[in-house]
């Protein structure tokens, strides 16, 4: 019968308790749209990196895995590595962030599509020209890029020459030289790709290299290289998902306390009644953290479904710019997030109505 | 106190504190209400009517004196004693039905029920019904009912958990003559149907006419019984 109260009570004031669910149900949806692309720019990075076909990656020991940083290493360790037991091929890549979280790569193309087993294009070709730009199929989509027109990036007209499939280097590559010239590192790379002869010498030749770089290049292996992209390995981007998960609870703290203290100045002869029928404090407490629990779910459920369209809505408008992925792991951490924030906001005003004088409470108009 | 006495007041004073000053809302009552008594509380507005009901009704606690509600001393009880009292001992009908407005008129009434922890209505309990005339009135809301057919309604919710005694503050104050005279018959009924003890506070001399006695206060105080 007591629950039966509950939802009469929530539907009594149905636009209140949506929009109160609405609330909650958007920081959930807050919160997992941030796992989301968290970790959507993660995997698409991990796939990239994974796509090249590289055995060995040697990047500046920079402590983070992505990087946009371009030219910290001459490109006179290219050969060097090259000559390495085992090593096949190695290429030198400089990296250049281009737009938000976007990066452009300079690449000798023959070399690496000798690492990388080729890039499969969906129209044009390699790139010919100093000026030649590849683009990826998601940026072409979103921005409506098509082969042999010109496109503007870091101040410079480029020459669209082709268009390939996702997952292999950055969305942009460019002849290496140009890049070079153009963000004033000459001569300079950012990481360099190696493919080696057997691939069961990986360990063995990350000693190696490591010990012939030691302070200038770090070697890993594609597999730690991708293992290393995972939201536990950015400080930064934990202490965002902390900042978004306190931020969800004291709005679903603030929003359920304002909603459920309404509903008690509202109710303060309901509470009279329940009083003189018999009810008891813990009893009226109880109707109100129900209450707030069933808000909470109801949010949840609601964030949910919007963390559901707001991946559509950007899949379809921003395919490239903002990778995102679901995180049904986090369905229950965010749900006890909203719970945790309705029961802390449903405590005030359940105390308040449970201390309320059954007396008074019966005289109010 | 008598065995056969329901309700025994002995000197009950209530004495509230409003700022700085002392207002003696009773000041020294004395009242007996046999089992199966059906009495009224007459007496003008500031008289002390709706304090000794709460006291009664346990909603507050007497300033000094004893009250006996079916054996049970009240000054025993803390609020939470007093809570089960109203539970399982008392049921209250007041002037302005007070049903919850969210629930319909049955859940009113299972709600009343699930309070006092009763899993069943008690048997013969679909005859109240009938004799309230509300049976087929119990799956509308509130604000779908008359005046009548709500207080009808409170009747029944008091009455759900067999309580030893009805307290009805002002049961017909706001109802039409028709209606008052129909709840005020059924009381009447079932006070003789069923041995329900009823105390009525009310301002109408005709609505305490329904009682077999009036007991008239004034100033805190009980005048005449």
């Amino acid at each position: 019968m007591i629950n039966k109260l509950v939802l009469e009570n929530l539907k009594h004031r149905w636009i209140r308790t949506l929009l109160s669910a609405l609330v909650v149900g958007v920081q959930v949806m807050s919160l997992l749209t941030l796992i989301g692309l968290s970790r959507g720019l993660l995997h698409d990075s991990a796939a990239r990196a994974k796509g090249t076909g590289a055995d060995i990656v040697l990047r500046p020991d920079t402590g983070s895995t992505i990087s946009f940083n371009s030219g910290q290493k001459p490109e006179s360790f290219v050969p060097l590595v090259a000559k390495q037991p085992h090593v096949e091929q190695a290429v030198g890549v400089l990296t250049q962030a281009v737009e938000l979280i976007t990066s452009m790569n300079g690449v000798d193309f023959d070399k690496f599509q000798r690492i990388s087993g080729g890039l499969h294009f969906i129209d044009g070709g390699p790139p010919s020209g100093p000026d030649d730009l590849i683009v990826d199929e998601a940026y072409a989509r979103q921005n409506h890029v098509r082969v042999g027109q010109n496109w503007k990036l870091l101040n410079h007209d480029w020459h669209v020459a082709g268009i390939v499939q996702g997952g292999m280097l950055a969305r942009f590559i460019v002849p290496i030289t140009t890049l070079q010239h153009l963000t004033g590192n000459t001569n300079r790379i950012s990481q360099i790709y190696v493919k080696l002869d057997d691939p069961s010498k990986t360990d063995q030749a990350v000693k190696q290299l490591n010990q012939l770089l030691k302070g200038n290049l770090q070697a890993i292996s594609m597999a730690d290289l991708v293992s290393l992209f995972n939201i536990s390995n950015y400080p930064q981007l934990q202490a965002f998902i902390w900042v978004i998960t306190v931020l969800a609870v004291v709005v679903g703290f603030l929003v359920v306390f304002l909603s459920m203290y309404t509903a008690v100045v509202e109710r303060t002869r309901e509470i009279g009644i329940l009083k003189a029928l018999g009810a008891k404090p813990f009893t009226i407490v109880d109707i109100l953290v129900r209450e707030a629990v069933v808000l909470a779910l109801v949010g949840c459920f609601l964030g949910i479904g919007l963390a559901f369209v707001a991946k559509l809505i950007v899949l379809q408008t921003m395919p490239a710019s903002l990778p995102v992925t679901d995180a049904p792991d986090w369905w229950p951490k965010a749900a006890a997030i909203a719970l945790g924030g309705a029961l802390l906001g449903a405590i005030y005003p359940g105390l308040k109505a449970a201390r309320q004088d059954a007396i008074e409470a019966l005289s109010y108009e | 106190m008598s065995e056969l006495q329901m309700i025994r007041v002995h000197d009950l004073h209530k004495t509230y504190h409003v700022g700085d000053v002392d207002v003696h809302a009773l000041r020294g009552v004395d009242l007996g209400l046999a089992r199966g008594e059906f009495i009224a509380v007459m007496g003008p507005s500031g008289s002390g009517k709706s304090t000794l009901f709460h006291i009664l009704g346990g909603l507050a606690p007497p300033t000094k004196g004893e009250v006996w509600i079916d054996g049970i001393d009240l000054r025993a009880l803390n609020e939470s004693q007093r809570t089960e009292l109203r539970q399982n001992k008392i049921g209250f009908v007041f002037q302005k039905y007070n049903l919850l407005p969210t629930l319909t008129a049955g859940d009113n009434i299972a709600l009343a029920q699930a309070l006092g922890k009763h899993s069943s209505r008690p048997p013969g309990f679909d005859g109240v019904l009938e004799l309230l005339g509300i049976k087929h009135r119990l799956d509308h809301k509130p604000r779908a009912l008359s005046g009548g057919e709500q207080q009808r309604v409170a009747i029944a919710r008091a009455l759900v958990n067999q309580p030893a005694i009805l307290l009805a503050d002002e049961p017909t104050g706001n109802l039409d003559t028709e209606n008052s005279d129909a709840v005020l018959k059924l009381l009447r009924n079932l006070n003789k149907t069923t041995g329900q003890t009823i105390l009525m506070i009310t301002h109408n001399p005709e609505a305490a006419a329904f009682a077999d006695r009036t007991v008239t206060m004034r100033d805190g105080r009980i005048l005449s019984s």
